[in-house]
């Protein structure tokens, strides 16, 4: 069974010597970071950001879970969400890797974790990204 | 409105909110368009352009409704802003008022929502695949932060869904006029933690029309928009109705809400402390308390005071959805925002029924959304 990542360009997979990281971007001109990366900045429009492989752990802000699976979501329910902050100085929505609301709290350590969610009609297991609650690993 | 000629509302109509299996989207429309018209006393060649909000419902949306009831060859546009789109129609309406370009034209919205949490083609599919696009679980983020930040507690999110709720039982174009307690409430099942299913409110169906004018319509007391405003995001927040994927830490550039508000102010020449009642986005209960704050209608932050004193109860000093809000009337996106204006309008003549907030003079709609856009109205009379 090979594994593929639910989308190019977002993380670093397995394997991967910097570990596992988002591949986020920084711009040029305004050192404002961005993810997913893209050729210009959200923030101010220029041109030519350059890939940034960030956010091993950060903080986390805000969190809830979700119970029902969404329309096309093809991983497990229940799951948490939520945002996290980065100390690059990026800030990020995330899936959590714990549902367990009533165990999160603001401010809490949390490290990227880049896993298996759901195995595709191919019979690949497709990676995607997470935040983990240090204290619940 | 201001550096203009004056905008009246001169007929209104609305078609309940609820489901309507067998009853296509462009009958509602129609349903709601042939009331306004009529109201005004307004037939084909009485106006000028008609706008359109909508969001579902595709090609063409407006010109069906209007053709099957032998009405087009005006410039119809449709207009889709998300849960604001009908603000959108609305305030292009107003500016071909004020500005001269036309006496009269007609703004209508209409939806026929699917049904379960609203997939929407914003996503990028490996978004939807991760994870990542349930409204409901962006809705509690947001409440989250209430409950950080604001004094928010679950009773208070409990508290604006009862009074909603209440509020609702009076509303006959309400899809759930049933009263519900806090406890009941707290206890619904949790669909995204600290957001509980009586929290939420319901995609659904419906239509809402308004003849606007330069003069006076037939019916009531002159009822005019004094503003109109639509604004979209700027970039950096997290937790806008943009639902971007990033944003940098600490970058709070004023809300879509918060910017159009300003400019709903300016425009009308008031003080939004004269406002007698509001009908703002509660697509949840944490929702109408942050469309409260944004709009500074309580400090940043005194979210939970505001519910805590009562304040938008029916009976406080600003009543906030009297109608019963979307909670109570469930969303149909196009319809809500002027379903908003359509209710502002009775509640202005002074035949809202027992909703009636009364001596009303000043009033607010507000709505926010997919985009990210918001749009604030302000009507008076």
């Amino acid at each position: 069974m090979s594994q593929v990542p639910i989308h190019p360009g977002l993380f670093t997979l397995p394997g991967d010597p910097r570990g596992p990281r988002l591949l986020a971007a920084r711009c040029p001109s305004c050192a404002g970071l961005h993810f997913p990366a893209g050729e210009t900045c959200p923030y101010c429009g220029t041109d030519g950001c350059r890939e940034e492989a960030i956010g091993a752990e950060g903080r986390l802000w805000l969190w809830t879970a979700v119970r029902t699976a969404p329309p096309g979501y093809r991983g497990p329910v229940p799951y948490g969400f939520g945002v996290v902050d980065l100390p690059e100085g990026l800030r990020i929505v995330s899936r959590l890797a714990s549902a367990e609301v009533e165990r999160l709290r603001e401010g809490q350590a949390v490290d990227l974790v880049i896993e298996p969610l759901f195995t595709n009609d191919a019979g690949d297991e497709v990676l995607s990204f997470a935040y983990a609650p240090r204290e619940a690993r | 409105m201001k550096g203009g000629r004056a905008v009246h509302v001169a007929g209104v109509g609305l078609h309940p909110f609820g489901r309507f299996d067998g009853k296509d989207v462009t009958r509602l429309g129609q349903h709601a368009v042939r009331e306004a018209l009529a109201e005004a006393g307004v037939g084909r060649g009485g106006f000028g352009a008609a706008f359109c909000g909508t969001v579902y419902t595709g090609v063409a949306a407006g010109h069906k409704v209007l053709s099957g009831l032998g009405l087009s060859g005006v410039p119809i546009v449709n207009v889709e802003a998300g849960c604001a789109s009908g603000g959108a129609a609305l305030s292009l309406g107003a500016a071909a008022i004020a500005s001269g370009q036309h006496d009269r034209v007609l703004v209508f919205g209409m939806e026929k929502m699917p049904r379960g949490i609203i997939r929407s083609s914003f996503f990028p599919p490996w978004c939807e695949e991760a994870g990542l696009s349930p409204a409901p679980a962006y809705f509690a983020l947001r409440a989250r932060r209430l409950m950080l930040e604001s004094g928010v507690t679950r009773e208070h999110l409990a508290r604006v869904s009862v009074k909603n709720h209440a509020n609702g039982v009076d509303n006959p174009f309400a899809m759930f006029r049933k009263p519900f307690t806090t406890e009941q409430v707290l206890a619904s099942q949790v669909v995204c933690d600290p957001l509980t299913l009586y929290m939420l409110c319901s995609p659904n169906e419906g239509a809402a029309a308004v003849v606007l004018s330069c003069e006076p319509g037939p019916v009531g007391p002159p009822v005019r928009v004094l503003a109109s405003v639509l604004r979209s995001h700027r970039p950096g927040s997290v937790l806008g109705e943009h639902t971007p994927m990033s944003g940098l830490p600490g970058a709070e550039p004023p809300t879509p809400t918060e910017t159009a508000a300003r400019e709903a102010w300016e425009q009308a020449g008031i003080d939004p402390r004269d406002l007698d009642l509001a009908e703002v986005q509660d697509t949840d209960s944490g929702r109408e308390i942050l469309s409260v704050e944004e709009l500074g209608l309580c400090e940043r932050g005194g979210g939970g005071r505001f519910v805590e004193d009562g304040v938008g109860e029916r009976t406080g000093r600003l009543p906030v959805n009297p109608s019963g809000g979307l909670l109570s009337k469930g969303e149909p996106l196009g319809a809500s925002a002027l379903g908003q204006v359509v209710e502002l309008a009775w509640q202005l003549r002074g035949s809202a029924g027992p909703r009636q907030v009364e001596g009303a003079r000043l009033a607010l709609g507000h709505t926010v959304g997919r985009g990210a856009n918001a749009s604030v109205v302000v009507l008076g009379r």
